[in-house]
């Protein structure tokens, strides 16, 4: 019933590990065609896999874990999907039912472990009740503020002796949850009046324009307004990272223009972006001459943090349509000689500091050109799938993000570990895209068991491996906050990855001068059937920049290791 | 500030612990916490006093909301209402002092419902603080036991919490 209810959802791949506990659905697995399994190495990798489909295409991934150690293996890969708002749905088998709380080989309380990250979590107690608790699980997981569902299923509800009349539902109705569809008209009225009144306004825009599937709205809207756009490190992609109008992301490691034209701004119109700490920076002095607009589909993002003075609740999508309604319709237009005063002000910064890095006569490579070349060689047009540290900052910031859904990383909770299966999740789903994971030593190691799986499916991902030789971010804070106490963050027998990736069928590749680099990736690039696995050696001492300087406001950055605004 | 929070959920497995896990991994306080089924047998009942700033308080409605087995959520401090809960109380009760907090229990309009030669056991029903108010009373009486059921409220009117 299990199986036969994936199906009938559509799902194509699920991505798994059998044990015990699920025999009898991995039996059923095996004598049909519809859905395909793929075997990982470690049930993390599962989880991820499901979530970067589910980043890349806005469906519901599903991974399959059994009950105990499966279970909570998963664990870390729920939390990922959670802290992102990423829709997806994991079975875990559970020990029979009459055993469950006995201590029983291989049981945890998968319902008490998952519930602070999940969405919703269902335990199955009636074999018949299984297409609709899944049904129920989709749904739930897709609709609204996405997020995670947990289906814990006990061994004997899947008992291939009993049977039971099945039928999927069409559709579930819960009469407690019933997801916004629209925003309140009145409020967007206000809210779009206040938007064309403004003189130094700046679109503020997050993650759920990307899950949202807002990112068209977003950029008719903004044309129309001619107003900057910022996105958050979730919602790159959202805005063409190319277009005059972007000023780049915000935040901690945001550029120095998004930073800057946030704080000196008069109207922040926020969109399905939570004002989360590694954006705002200090609260008590963040924007202090800036009223906020703040859509959100989560009542509960709204004045969490940062106050709201227009809150809308509803879906990105719809409540944008509308203020492009109300902006062609109205009468008012943007003051054009404020917002001629306002990009000049930008462009100002924009040429002061926008986006620069030092690089020195040696050969030695920047990690900053790596991704540079990374964009020209894609076109900027691959996904990239990110694993956690100084990596995902320089992705972030140099890699030119033209489309929704390309870059995929794990913003919220921060896995280290999460970007080869990532990688892998999205390869599988669109195998003539071109998919970059880009990672560090350090991350790479967290889920490089997984070369294996790559071999077994042709999953022919590229891995750009920032070699530094340390766990770059946890050093940059410790040389700016610990007097350089290297405290555990080098590594001093790293393997050799070319004879690794090697040693797991694939090809690898050491690059260590630039002058070799543009080639090199090319060539990696041009093999579409291998897995090219690029161990590239970057230069150990950089620092990402801008930083901003804890507790401060937006515009109080370290923009190298010497200068601060 | 202290408020009333009603709350009707779906009586299933589960659903009082998504309640009490939700405030402590956001580090909300329960002062009480009352739950018991009602006359539609599908639902339960929950009344949680918490202490907190009006933003806290928002976060608090709004995360309840969002759990799925939550149907309803009033905060009943928002207009009038009646809150009520139940004490019991058991006090070593002998010599003159056994007198005394027989004319203590019938001034807050207490009952004795258990008696032994040395010991009363007092139901007190009344708001927290009169409950409160009851204790200090007593002074230098010994308290043996103290049990309190938890606030329970409801609006006053005709409002009603209900599907």
């Amino acid at each position: 019933m299990v199986v036969r209810a994936l199906h009938d959802e559509g799902v194509k791949y699920i991505y798994g590990y059998p044990g015990g506990a699920l025999l009898h659905v991995y039996d059923a697995l095996f004598r049909q065609e519809d859905v395909q399994h793929i075997l990982v190495r470690h049930e993390q990798a599962a989880t991820h896999m499901a979530d970067a489909y589910a980043r890349a295409t806005g469906k519901a991934g599903v991974a399959l874990v059994t009950s105990g150690p499966g279970a909570t293996n998963a664990v870390t890969g729920i939390a990922t999907a959670y802290m992102d708002s990423i829709p997806m749905v994991v079975i875990t088998g559970q020990v029979m039912s009459h055993l469950i709380g006995e201590d029983a080989f291989q049981e945890t309380d998968m319902m008490g472990i998952s519930r602070p990250i999940v969405k919703h979590n269902f335990s199955v107690s009636r074999p018949e009740e299984i297409p609709t608790i899944i049904k129920k699980a989709f749904h739930i997981a897709q609709t609204g503020r996405p997020g995670p569902v947990v289906v814990d299923i006990p061994k004997d509800m899947t008992s291939p002796t009993e049977r039971y009349e099945y039928e999927y539902p069409k559709s579930v109705k819960l009469r407690s949850y019933s997801p916004i569809s629209r925003g309140h008209s009145g409020q967007i009225k206000k809210a779009t009046d206040l938007l064309l009144a403004a003189k130094r306004p700046v679109l503020y825009t997050g993650g759920g324009v990307i899950m949202g599937n807002a990112s068209d709205e977003l950029i008719q809207l903004a044309r129309m307004l001619n107003y900057p756009v910022t996105n958050t490190l979730m919602g790159l992609g959202g805005f063409p990272g190319t277009d005059r109008q972007f000023i780049g992301m915000l935040g901690m490691h945001g550029s120095y223009e998004a930073n800057m034209a946030m704080h000196h701004s008069d109207l922040i119109l926020a969109v399905g972006a939570r004002f989360d700490d590694r954006v705002t920076n200090g609260l008590d002095k963040f924007c202090p001459t800036a009223k906020i607009i703040h859509i959100d589909i989560d009542p509960a993002s709204i004045s969490k943090t940062i106050k709201a003075d227009i809150p809308i609740v509803g879906p990105a999508q719809a409540v944008l349509a509308e203020m492009i309604e109300l902006v062609a319709a109205s009468k008012k237009q943007p003051d054009a000689a404020a917002l001629k005063t306002w990009w000049e002000q930008i462009d100002e910064w924009r040429t002061r500091h926008g986006g620069r890095y030092r690089t020195d006569d040696s050969d030695k490579m920047k990690p900053q050109q790596v991704i540079e070349m990374l964009s020209k060689v894609t076109n900027g047009d691959a996904y990239v799938c990110s694993d956690v540290g100084q990596h995902q900052m320089f992705a972030a910031q140099y890699y030119k993000f033209n489309k929704p859904n390309r870059w995929i990383n794990s913003g919220g909770l921060g896995t280290m570990g999460f970007g080869l299966p990532a990688a892998m999740g999205v390869k599988m789903n669109f195998p003539d895209a071109d998919v970059a994971c880009v990672t560090g030593e350090g991350s790479i190691q967290m889920n490089i068991q997984e070369l294996s799986t790559c071999k077994q499916y042709d999953l022919p991902v590229k891995i750009i491996n920032l070699n530094n030789q340390s766990l770059g971010m946890v050093r940059q804070w410790q040389d700016m906050n610990y007097e350089s106490r290297h405290s555990h963050s080098y590594m001093k027998s790293l393997p050799d990855f070319i004879k690794l990736a090697e040693a797991y069928g694939h090809v690898g590749m050491k690059v260590e001068k630039y002058s070799d680099l543009e080639a090199a990736m090319r060539e990696a690039f041009a093999m579409k059937d291998r897995l090219v696995f690029m161990d590239i050696y970057v230069d150990p001492f950089e620092h990402v920049y801008p930083m901003q300087v804890p507790r401060g406001s937006m515009r109080d950055m370290w923009l190298t290791k010497t200068e601060r605004t | 500030m202290r408020h009333i929070i009603s709350v009707l959920l779906e009586n299933e497995p589960g659903a009082l612990s998504r309640v009490v896990g939700l405030f402590s991994q956001r580090n909300y306080n329960i002062e009480s916490l009352t739950v018991a089924p009602t006359d539609d047998a599908t639902l339960s009942r929950l009344t949680v006093t918490t202490v907190g700033d009006d933003r806290v308080i928002e976060q608090i409605t709004k995360h309840l909301n969002k759990l799925i087995d939550v149907v309803k959520v009033v905060d009943l401090t928002e207009g009038e209402h009646i809150e009520r809960e139940l004490m019991m109380i058991k006090l070593k009760a002998s010599g003159a002092n056994r007198a005394e907090i027989k004319r203590t229990a019938d001034i807050f309009r207490g009952q004795i419902i258990d008696v032994t030669p040395n010991t009363y056991t007092v139901q007190l029903i009344g708001a927290s603080d009169k409950l409160d108010a009851f204790i200090s009373a007593l002074g230098t009486t010994s308290i043996m036991e103290v049990v309190r059921s938890g606030v329970s409220g409801i609006a006053r009117g005709e409002k009603t919490l209900s599907l």
